[in-house]
């Protein structure tokens, strides 16, 4: 039926929106270091990753505006969408803080990215598959560097230590909505696009473990979750100020060409 | 303490088969760290495939006020190289 | 050009009478278009004159990320974020290549960075202009970024090797700049008044400024006939600045916008424009530290090396630990 159909790409849409909303989001947090990093090195490698996440913006966007029909580029939908509209979840959204929490939240994000560009791999749709290829080759060293800077400034010195255990409280709470499903993931894991977020949870944590053992911190107890993000429901207040500076110009100068 | 971090030197083998060649220095904790930056500083435009550090402070060098001694001596061994020798053009390639 | 002003140290050039015979040689190797690598013996002045000129360099590269870093979270598209990110970082890269440069002539980095934040070493008047309109970002490559081209190309010939070098790399990845700079500006003059009026806005604002960045005359100046002497300083300042007006005047044309300079003529017989020259007072009152932006943009890098501290600290602590435990465990 044409029905499903649609309701079968509506469903991919989305899946693509929080994909591309997630690497938008994430990487424009990121790119707010340029010039303020604690070392060249550092900001040098952390654009690295900002330019990464929007190269991958523009595939996961640009295809969900493909995918839509309604003749929206990436463009259109990263710079014209309102609040409602986005897919990202909340951890993504959350202020930078100081470079530790900046790496840590960067951490929690690169360990389910690296795992779910995994799966997403073997994706029954080719131009999902072929993005996560790319991504996914990208993510493998985000990974890297973030996972070694959290252990170096979890066991560092106790003034890094402390920072690293404070920044993992304060994003903790937003681990949990990554592994969140709906009925846009059960529509995703029935065409076999891509796997269910709850069933990486396990491996996450295992990776996670590892790591924070490494880096002398403790994992903190807390199962509770906010969210709201990936679903659109109920989005943090820093979003909304994100997208006053990141659509300001197409919003206030509609219809140019830049 | 002095907490500066140590200054390392970067040696990149490019594409195509090319011995590895010093392309410039950074500062980073240790070798590990020293590899990613130079992989995030020094291959931004897909200039390499293998990246060698070492610590500057390891790197032995000769001498400048030795140059005529070690250099000037080979200048006179002109029949190393193979323009010395006139090969009839008959001979072919060789 | 991001070195203004340097004095060189020492009290201008020398006869060959007045040199001692290891000066002599040393400026017999300069003149034969020879290296001097850092191990090489070189005049105390020649060594305090570059870490000077190299550390303005240096630091105006990484002062430079904060006017266009300005523009990151506001770029239109994503191309557009994603270009000028590339570029801001290619500037942090730079800074990099020539505090190492810096650094072989015996002093660190951490000291240059200190200078810096203290006030006592300068970087390029430039840099304290803000970047008001997504025009400036367009102006900045086109008019900055050209400027400091004309003279980091000379510069690649200059007599210290690690300079050199360095020099030769920046040019490398500085040629994307200036066209992307140029690129924004196109679309900007073709695009909707609203647009046109930014890209004149940023000319406006920009020009004179980046006509200072080549410094006042220094035809009289002994600093710089000795610097030139060095081969540490290709041209003259005036050279280079009329090469400059001479290059864009016709990209400006080209846009269709108006150079802010009534007096702006072609000149047939001296084959070159005749052209205003900008306000000295403002300039060194900019360099005095009275610039629009001079006290935002130390305070941003103040802040940046403080808050990093933890940081560099820590992650040198995680360093020494791992490499105890690996003697212990041999």
């Amino acid at each position: 039926m044409s029905g499903q159909v649609q309701s079968g790409d509506a469903a991919l849409f989305e899946f693509l929106c929080r994909l591309g909303d997630n690497t938008l989001v994430l990487g424009h947090r990121v790119s707010e270091w340029c010039g303020h990093a604690p070392v060249l090195e550092e900001d040098i490698a952390l654009a690295n990753t900002a330019l990464d996440l929007i190269g991958q913006t523009q595939l996961w966007l640009g295809l969900a505006g493909e995918v839509e029909g309604k003749g929206r580029d990436a463009d259109a939908l990263a710079f014209l969408r309102d609040v409602w509209d986005f897919r990202s979840v909340l951890l993504t959204e959350v202020p930078n803080g100081d470079f530790g929490r900046t790496l840590m939240r960067q951490f929690l994000f690169d360990a389910w990215h690296s795992i779910y560009l995994g799966r997403l791999l073997k994706s029954s749709d080719k131009r999902v598959a072929d993005i996560a290829e790319k991504a996914s080759k990208e993510v493998a060293y985000h990974l890297e560097r973030s996972a070694d800077t959290v252990v170096a400034l979890g066991d560092g010195t106790e003034e890094s230590h402390q920072r690293m255990q404070a920044a993992l409280a304060y994003l903790w709470p937003y681990v949990g909505e990554m592994f969140e499903g709906d009925a846009v993931d059960a529509a995703m894991v029935e065409a076999g696009v891509a796997p269910d977020p709850a069933s990486l949870r396990a491996e996450y944590d295992a990776l996670v473990g590892r790591v924070l053992a490494d880096a002398t911190l403790e994992m903190p107890e807390g199962r509770f979750a906010h969210k709201g993000g990936r679903d659109g429901r109920m989005h943090t207040e820093h979003l909304g100020h994100i997208l006053t500076q990141m659509q300001w110009l197409q919003r206030a100068y509609p219809g140019a060409s830049w | 303490m002095k907490n500066e971090w140590p200054l390392w030197e970067v040696f990149i083998r490019g594409q195509h088969g090319m011995s590895h060649r010093h392309v410039g220095s950074l500062h980073a904790p240790d070798a590990e760290m020293a590899i990613k930056n130079a992989r995030d500083v020094y291959t931004r435009r897909n200039e390499g495939v293998s990246i060698w550090v070492v610590e500057a402070k390891h790197i032995a060098a000769s001498s400048p006020s030795d140059k005529g001694p070690l250099y000037e001596p080979s200048e006179s061994k002109v029949y190393r190289h193979p323009t010395f020798f006139d090969i009839p053009e008959e001979v072919g390639a060789m | 050009m991001y070195a203004q002003m340097i004095k060189s140290a020492g009290t201008g050039v020398k006869s060959p009478e007045e040199m001692t015979p290891e000066e002599r040689r040393f400026q017999a190797h300069v003149d034969a278009n020879e290296k001097v690598e850092p191990k090489d013996w070189m005049p105390d002045d020649y060594r305090a004159t570059l870490i000077r000129q190299i550390g303005q360099h240096a630091q105006s590269e990484i002062d430079g990320q904060l006017p266009e870093g300005n523009w990151i979270t506001r770029a239109p598209t994503l191309e557009r974020k994603a270009i000028l990110l590339a570029k801001v970082q290619d500037e942090a890269g730079h800074g990099l290549y020539l505090y190492c440069a810096a650094e072989t002539l015996g002093i660190s980095r951490d000291e240059l960075t200190e200078d810096l934040l203290s006030g006592k070493m300068k970087y390029s008047s430039i840099f304290n202009y803000p970047t008001l309109n997504w025009a400036d970002i367009g102006a900045v490559g086109w008019l900055v970024d050209g400027a400091a081209i004309m003279n980091q190309v000379p510069l690649q010939r200059t007599s210290y090797g690690p300079y050199s070098r360095a020099m030769i790399r920046i040019c490398k990845e500085e040629s994307f700049h200036q066209r992307q700079g140029y690129d924004i500006m196109m679309k900007m003059a073709q695009g909707t008044e609203a647009q046109k009026r930014m890209a004149q806005d940023a000319l406006n604002r920009l020009w004179f400024p980046s006509l200072m960045m080549f410094g006042p005359s220094d035809k009289e100046s002994v600093h710089s006939a000795q610097s030139m002497a060095w081969k540490i300083k290709i041209n003259t300042n005036d050279e280079l600045r009329q090469k400059f007006v001479d290059q864009t005047v016709p990209q400006a044309e080209y846009l269709g916008l108006t150079v802010p300079d009534e007096t702006l003529k072609w000149n047939e017989e001296r084959g070159h424009y005749d052209f205003a020259e900008p306000d000295w007072k403002e300039f060194f009152d900019v360099l005095k530290g009275n610039g629009p932006c001079n006290t935002d943009r130390l305070t941003a890098r103040q802040e940046a090396w403080k808050e990093g501290k933890w940081v560099r600290d820590a992650m040198m602590a995680h360093a020494r630990k791992k490499a105890a435990a690996k003697v212990a465990a041999e």
